[in-house]
């Protein structure tokens, strides 16, 4: 009884380039390629191009198990792979080299509204899409009624569903897909459409279908979401499983993935030069106090940030600050350079140049643990010339810090050393 | 149990599992038709109208001022009787031909055998056939043309019908997924075979012998041939039938070969 729900092997699967564009093959293409292909014998530059990269791997070497019962995350940056996956588990799609067993339906929640059809009524679409989700035609008429509640629409039913508004389109449209009852649910990015009210019916829904027991995989880019609904989450990125773990390590590692990590990041200039940018970043750096470019920093110590970058015109008004966050993209704080009155005073315009925006971080204030800047350069209300919510990451050591003699995981991201004083107040 | 597998290139049919969804083909089927028809003052009648002017048309060029031998049938009954299964083809061809890329929506996103897709606009063009077939035993009766016991036979031939729009159509639908020129060039094609077939003239005026037979290398003449005597009792089947009946079982064969073997492909390029 222990065999898994999904049990997949070595699941692989290419693509060539020009397949991923929407651009279809023609006949004229077909003729036309060996045309290209001699032309190629005299283009040695264009033959190793296209020769080396006419095929991708949208997955490569996929492995895992599904518990029945499980509730997966999948996670991953667009292009890691993720909706290759679910189309190969939904069986749309084949692999191109591997195997995998999947027992039982799976009916998923990214085929929201397939199959309606505009000038068919609210009624006809139920059937016509329940058909084509795989449900039977009692099943339907069973569940007709409940599917009609749930979705809102009411005595529009019998109206063609060109003639709904978009969201009793989508709500009658999800209302069909939740009802389908498969024993693996696949999940994908539906949260992203809708209005607040409709996302939480949907997490709702995915929340009960995991209650009774079945089978969830989840994709996602919302971490809250991913977070609060799964224990175990897989890292996908360029097509291959990083890492599978429990969710908060999971996302935690997601969202460190690909940031660059020697406590230094340098931007290219040149390409916000020749957009005629009139800010240029160039670098944004974490020092020591000995003013040594540094990936960790001590706590006790303090530390300082400084941004370094060009400006091409002159610019009124000007405040270039930082964002601190968690890696889990929760703010800790945010500072102008200009925020002290004084300072905008003083820098009120700022004309063309190559300046440094320096700020300290006091010692004895942040927590243990690693964190995330961000970039803001802008005018208030005016414009905003340049934002980067994840330029650069480093980590904070809390050795020495008050507290540290416990070696116990202190909560919070700041750890501020406070004048505690004791006294007796009675005997 | 699923398995998840790369493609390989002969799959048995699976019958059993086209069996299984045969709901989604009704309902796709039911769709087709409904859609068509919809916001249409004249609805479905314009499956009986269609045929009914072609016909009047036929009858004006070429039985009344071409006068066109008609196998001593009146010209209408004539050219009505080849007209029904000949529409039946022409309408599952254009429409099967685009059916694939018309619902490339279902295909990158839900599973199913993706052979219900050319299935159901086949049945959808039968269900017109159907509509139309009263017309044409509305005219037998205006010209008191009883049919004979040979009408016994019109199941059969009415199956043969069939198989020859879905062997076509499957190889139209499944190259027109990776060739888009397939739908430019369907209008042409269905064009030049309606007067490759004995539909306005009789199969008489094509040579006996060698040419006849090479004639019955077009299906539709099979078809077209059988109908007509199953009906209306002209020269029974022969010879050139068989061609027929030949050709288009290797058709469908290998239609429904090439189809499978680009089916799994379909969700990736369409």
């Amino acid at each position: 009884m222990a065999e898994p729900v999904i049990h997949l092997e070595n699941i692989s699967k290419q693509y060539r380039i020009g397949l991923l564009q929407e651009r279809p093959d023609t006949l004229r293409d077909v003729l036309t390629t060996g045309v290209k292909r001699a032309s190629r014998l005299f283009n040695r530059r264009a033959e190793s191009n296209a020769e080396g990269s006419s095929h991708i791997w949208a997955l490569k070497n996929i492995s895992f198990d599904v518990e029945h019962g499980q509730v997966l995350g999948i996670i991953g940056r667009n292009g890691a792979g993720k909706s290759t996956l679910l189309k190969i588990l939904s069986r749309v799609t084949d692999p191109t080299t591997g195997y995998g067993e999947i027992r039982g339906r799976v009916g998923s929640l990214l085929e929201v509204g397939t199959g309606f059809h505009p000038e068919l009524s609210g009624r006809e679409n139920i059937y016509l899409n329940g058909a084509i989700l795989g449900m039977r035609r009692e099943e339907i008429d069973r569940k007709f009624d409940e599917i009609v509640d749930f979705s809102e629409v009411g005595k529009f039913i019998d109206t063609p569903v060109k003639r709904f508004s978009s969201g009793m389109y989508l709500r009658l449209a999800f209302a069909v897909a939740a009802h389908l009852e498969p024993e693996i649910l696949v999940v994908d990015e539906v949260l992203a459409v809708g209005d607040a009210e409709f996302q939480r019916k949907c997490l709702g829904k995915m929340s009960d279908v995991a209650q009774e027991g079945r089978t969830v995989l989840f994709v996602s880019h919302n971490m809250s979401a991913i977070l609060r609904l799964t224990q175990e989450t897989i890292v996908l990125d360029q097509g291959k499983i990083v890492m599978r773990g429990p969710t908060s390590e999971a996302v935690d590692h997601y969202l460190n993935m690909g940031l660059t990590k020697q406590g230094e990041r340098f931007w290219d200039q040149e390409g916000y030069i020749l957009q005629g940018a009139p800010f240029v970043p160039v670098a944004l750096r974490v020092l020591n106090p000995a003013g040594e470019v540094v990936d960790t920093v001590n706590a006790m110590e303090g530390f300082s940030i400084e941004l370094v970058y060009q400006l091409t015109k002159e610019i009124s008004g000007l405040r270039v600050g930082i964002y601190m966050l968690t890696t889990r993209g929760e703010f800790v704080f945010t500072s102008f350079d200009t925020d002290d009155q004084q300072m905008f005073e003083k820098h009120t315009t700022r004309g063309p140049g190559r300046y440094i925006s320096r700020c300290k971080i006091p010692p004895n204030l942040m927590n243990e643990g690693r964190y995330v800047l961000g970039v803001n350069a802008s005018v208030y209300r005016i414009q905003r010339f340049f934002q980067d919510d994840k330029a650069l990451t480093f980590n904070v050591d809390a050795t020495g810090a008050p507290g540290t003699q416990w070696p116990e995981q202190r909560l919070g991201q700041i750890r501020p050393k406070l004048a505690w004083s004791i006294g007796k107040v009675e005997r | 149990m699923t398995f998840l597998r790369p493609a390989k290139g002969w799959l048995q049919l699976n019958l059993r599992e086209l069996w299984r969804y045969r709901e989604l083909i009704y309902f796709l089927t039911w769709r087709d038709i409904k859609v068509r028809y919809k916001q249409a003052v004249l609805g479905i009648a314009w499956a009986v109208l269609q045929p009914i002017l072609t016909v009047l048309i036929f009858t004006v060029i070429f039985g009344v001022l071409l006068k066109t031998p008609s196998q001593d049938l009146p010209y209408p009954l004539f050219a009505f009787s080849a007209l029904l299964p000949w529409q039946l083809f022409a309408t599952a061809l254009q429409r099967s031909s685009v059916s694939l890329v018309g619902n490339a929506n279902l295909i990158t996103k839900i599973y199913f055998p993706r052979l219900a897709i050319p299935l159901s606009t086949v049945f959808a063009a039968l269900v017109d056939f159907l509509v139309s077939f009263l017309v044409l035993l509305g005219v037998m009766i205006y010209y008191r043309h009883w049919p004979g016991l040979n009408t016994l036979w019109l199941p059969l031939i009415m199956l043969f019908a069939l198989l020859t729009a879905l062997a076509v159509g499957l190889w139209l639908s499944a190259l027109n997924v990776k060739y888009r020129d397939v739908q430019h060039m369907v209008p042409f094609i269905i064009q030049v075979w309606m007067y490759a077939s004995p539909i306005v003239y009789p199969i008489e005026i094509i040579p006996e012998g060698t040419w006849r037979l090479l004639y019955g290398l077009n299906p539709m003449v099979g078809v077209i041939q059988g109908f007509r005597w199953a009906l209306l009792g002209t020269e029974p089947p022969n010879l050139t039938m068989l061609i027929s009946v030949g050709v288009v079982v290797i058709l469908l064969v290998s239609g429904l070969y090439y189809f499978r073997r680009m089916e799994k492909t379909f969700a990736d390029i369409v």
